[in-house]
């Protein structure tokens, strides 16, 4: 980079200019996803202080069914891998495999989106909505956070699609397609803690 | 169709809220008449509020926060009023239910409306020019923060005429905050304006320590930052590491009030002790958020003014590092009382203690800058000097309070509002102030009135201790903070005291109006014609008064800290004029910030009234302009060199003229 200064004069090379670029653009979203881990971590620890309450409700181990959300698991963290390849497919600027590694990615987590709903509307219909006891209410909450998160991701993956197919991969989308990945990768961290923490020690 | 939303719900029957009403519409139909005759909209939005200027940015967090300085301390002298009159069995002239709603406001509009925008308004107008950077790492989010906390503001203005305010206290303890206590839309109001604004903060808090991590000028090392831009680092790390916290107790209450959860309710498990612990987690930061940037001011003027070196630079840094982590290891001392039993409460006591230490050490700094100095005594030191006597005292009632066992007799107590009002106004206020004052000529290129500057001062120092003094009196004596009315008259004369306090520096709020309408009419006798009318030290007075838009033609080169004392201690520094202009990249303003701003206004509006239809419409609304903003790839532009040569120019015959 270079930059010359106000005492200076002779040097006459050309300003660089370093806002808005691909690489503060990826730094900015790492503080960003940091802020957001703590929203989680105040999850998880309101989960941790009431998960006990189940105030004559259902206890996690009646409730929890741990190969449906092994299934759960598994496709969000397939979709991890599918994206993955996304950006190696980047990097190797193949748009068009760019493109269909979206869409699998995409479907991946539509499903796993599509489960969780099911999980949570059959336990709204059997009665243990998230009014029942502070338990299901830290429970809906901190997993609906997360499931909230994933949908935004969603959303996020077709504008990336759409933008990918009529942009191309460039200065613009190429940070997009990067910090759209760290979303990704970090939602599915923050969904092994869930697995573990909620799933995992409330049935075991 | 209107939710709970209905005509009863504004209160006609309450003649002290319709005259306001009144007030704040007759001025607000003569702002828009005088806008519409000058034909002034069309600037004000392609100049101001689409604009994605730091420096403008700035100026307009600083305006609001003076505007709601106004509003704030309007329910202050209410309530000293009130105690003034309500003793021995009189009800004074204001009911609990409206007495209650003004002091959750107060609170609410001081830490965030005043306090809060203070600071981010100074970090805007400062803090990229002393880093030696064209704007901040993302203009456009920048502004839309400021629309974000422009909605907060909103709201709450909004909640004095349509409906109510929390009558809850300023962070609305649970389970009174609950439904079933609370069933009005008052603490409604508390959650919107304080989440929007509050996501504004978090933005603005990645923002900058991106834009401070990222954008320093060549040869800038860490440890060549000015101290003002070292606090606002660490503020922007306790802002990103606490807000969200905050954003998350809210939301759960939110939860709470809505879906009818139960994460803080009295039954099926609730537990109210998690809501005192979550909101302090944030709580504690946040004065360190608002402390930190004014000892910052406070480490540039008395630099500045004692014409020497900041005494001590590198222990100053270390302690507010020291200060920043500390701070997030003290937050149970607000309820000591709370029973989590003498060991934890030990814990917290002592580590409340060691904050004493460093910023001990940052008294001393300052008092050993002025040591043989040559302290100038303008109205940027006359308030530094006031902070340092008010803030020491302050710091000792909060050591006092720090004591577990003192604490269960001072818990509640007018004590606390001594003590907190000690270190906030005697802080943040008179940190704000001095740099309100310090760095005002950099922002219009005229230098305030320094006469009714001193005024000012005057009026708030004297009147702080007449008004705050007497509570930490009465509160030996029992009384308790929040009082609607008291039985024992023998604490009305000096509650009469503390009114009289409240009225001098209501005196000092009028001075610095009266300072800003003097300043502009002299402006031309006080301008600022060098960009450097201190004789300072560091890079934001490099560049002229006000700065060019991109700031700086040439970014500067750093070797020192202080490094604009060192390039004017050379040879021939006025005569260099540069003799070769580059294209200068620039980002564009935009319109999605305000639009997304005035959308989120009808966003909290609908979900305060439970209008569900017109909350999903404007989501919707918010997201389509996200999109756009995506979608659109003009968002940035080259500055002629031409055009950069024209304005340098005209700088450099100014300043030639000047010689």
């Amino acid at each position: 980079m270079a930059t010359d200064t106000l005492t200076n004069h002779s040097a006459h090379a050309p300003e660089h200019e370093h806002h808005d670029t691909g690489a503060i653009k990826v730094f900015g979203f790492w503080i960003y996803l940091m802020s957001d881990l703590i929203i989680f971590g105040s999850l998880f620890a309101a989960y941790a202080v009431l998960s006990p309450n189940t105030a004559g409700g259902p206890t996690p181990e009646e409730i929890f069914e741990l190969p449906f959300v092994l299934v759960e698991t598994f496709l969000l963290l397939f979709s991890s891998f599918t994206y993955g390849m996304a950006v190696l497919a980047m990097n190797d600027d193949r748009t068009e495999q760019v493109r269909n590694w979206l869409v699998i990615t995409f479907l991946l987590g539509a499903g796993f989106v599509g489960m969780e709903i099911y999980e949570f509307h059959n336990l709204v219909v059997e009665g243990f909505g998230p009014d029942r006891s502070a338990f299901l209410s830290s429970f809906f909450t901190l997993v609906g956070t997360h499931g909230t998160h994933v949908t935004f991701g969603l959303i996020w993956i077709l504008v990336m699609i759409f933008q990918v197919s009529t942009k191309g991969l460039t200065d613009v989308t190429r940070p997009r397609i990067m910090c759209l990945s760290l979303f990704w990768h970090f939602l599915d961290i923050v969904w092994i803690c869930v697995f573990t923490i909620v799933y995992l020690m409330g049935v075991l | 169709m209107f939710g709970k939303l209905s005509l009863e719900a504004i209160p006609y029957h309450e003649p002290i809220i319709m005259v306001t009403a009144a007030v704040i519409g007759i001025v607000g139909a003569a702002v828009v008449g005088l806008l519409t005759y000058y034909r002034k909209w069309g600037y004000l939005w392609s100049e101001w509020i689409t604009s994605i200027d730091h420096k403008k940015l700035g100026i307009m967090y600083f305006l609001v926060a003076l505007v709601m300085l106004v509003r704030g301390f309007a329910d202050a002298i209410m309530m000293r009023s009130q105690q003034a009159i309500a003793a021995g069995g009189s009800e004074g002239y204001l009911p609990p239910e409206h007495y209650d709603q003004i002091f959750s406001a107060h609170g609410v509009i001081m830490i965030f409306f005043v306090a809060m925008p203070m600071v981010i308004g100074l970090m805007n107008l400062v803090v990229p020019l002393q880093i030696g950077a064209r704007d901040v790492a993302f203009p456009f989010m920048n502004n839309l923060s400021f629309w974000l906390f422009a909605a907060g503001v909103v709201l709450v203005n909004v909640s004095l005429v349509v409906g109510e305010f929390a009558k809850t206290g300023w962070l609305a303890y649970a389970p009174l905050s609950e439904t079933a206590y609370s069933p009005g839309v008052g603490v409604d109001y508390w959650i919107w304006a304080l989440q929007i604004s509050g996501i504004g903060t978090t933005l603005t808090g990645i923002n900058f320590f991106v834009t401070i991590l990222k954008m320093r000028t060549k040869g800038m090392k860490l440890f060549r930052m000015p101290i003002f831009t070292w606090t606002a680092l660490c503020t922007n790390v306790l802002i990103i590491a606490s807000f969200p916290i905050l954003t998350a107790t809210i939301a759960l209450l939110t939860l709470d009030r809505y879906l009818g959860m139960h994460f803080f309710t009295n039954d099926l498990g609730g537990n109210q002790m998690m809501y005192v612990n979550m909101i302090w987690a944030w709580g504690h930061p946040e004065v360190y958020i608002l402390i930190l940037p004014a000892f910052g001011v406070f480490s540039e003027v008395i630099a500045t003014f004692s014409k020497k070196r900041l005494f001590g630079y590198n222990t100053m840094v270390w302690a507010t590092v020291a200060i920043t982590i500390l701070s997030f290891m003290v937050w149970l001392h607000h309820f000591f009382t709370m029973g989590a039993g003498a060991n934890v409460n030990a814990f917290f006591g002592i580590a409340t203690m060691i904050i004493a230490i460093p910023t001990g050490v940052k008294i001393f700094n300052w008092l050993f800058t002025m040591y043989r100095g040559r302290v100038q005594f303008t109205s940027p030191v006359l308030w530094t000097l006031g902070f340092i006597i008010t803030f020491t005292l302050g710091g000792m009632t909060g050591v006092m309070l720090a004591v577990p066992g003192a604490n269960f007799v001072l818990h509640n107590s007018l004590f606390v509002i001594a003590h907190f009002h000690n270190v906030i106004i005697g802080g943040v206020v008179f940190g704000m102030m001095a740099g309100y004052a310090y760095w005002f000529p950099k922002a219009f290129g005229f230098k305030l009135d320094e006469k009714w500057g001193k005024r000012s001062f005057w009026c708030w120092l004297i009147g702080f201790y007449m008004a705050f003094m007497p509570l930490y009196v009465l509160s030996f004596y029992g009384a308790m903070r929040r009082m609607q009315s008291y039985e024992n008259a023998s604490w009305q004369p000096l509650m009469i005291v503390a009114w009289v306090g409240a009225v001098i520096i209501l005196l000092g709020i009028l001075c610095t109006v009266i300072q800003l309408i003097v300043s502009i009419r002299d402006r031309e006798k006080n301008a600022d014609v060098t960009g450097d009318p201190w004789d300072a030290r560091t890079l934001e007075w490099a560049v002229s008064s006000p700065p060019p838009y991109y700031n700086f033609a040439h970014l500067p080169e750093v070797n020192s800290i202080d490094q604009f004392w060192e390039m004017k201690k050379q040879e021939g520094f006025a005569a260099q004029a540069p003799t070769q202009y580059h294209d200068v990249h620039m980002p564009k303003n935009t319109a999605a910030g305000p639009i997304m701003g005035i959308i989120s206004i009808v966003f909290g509006f609908a979900l305060i009234w439970h209008i569900w239809w017109l909350a999903a419409l404007s989501a919707a609304g918010m997201f389509v302009t996200f999109l756009m903003r995506i979608f659109n790839d003009d968002i940035d532009y080259h500055v002629p060199a031409a055009e950069v040569e024209r304005i340098e120019r005209e700088h450099h015959k100014r300043l030639e003229m000047q010689a």
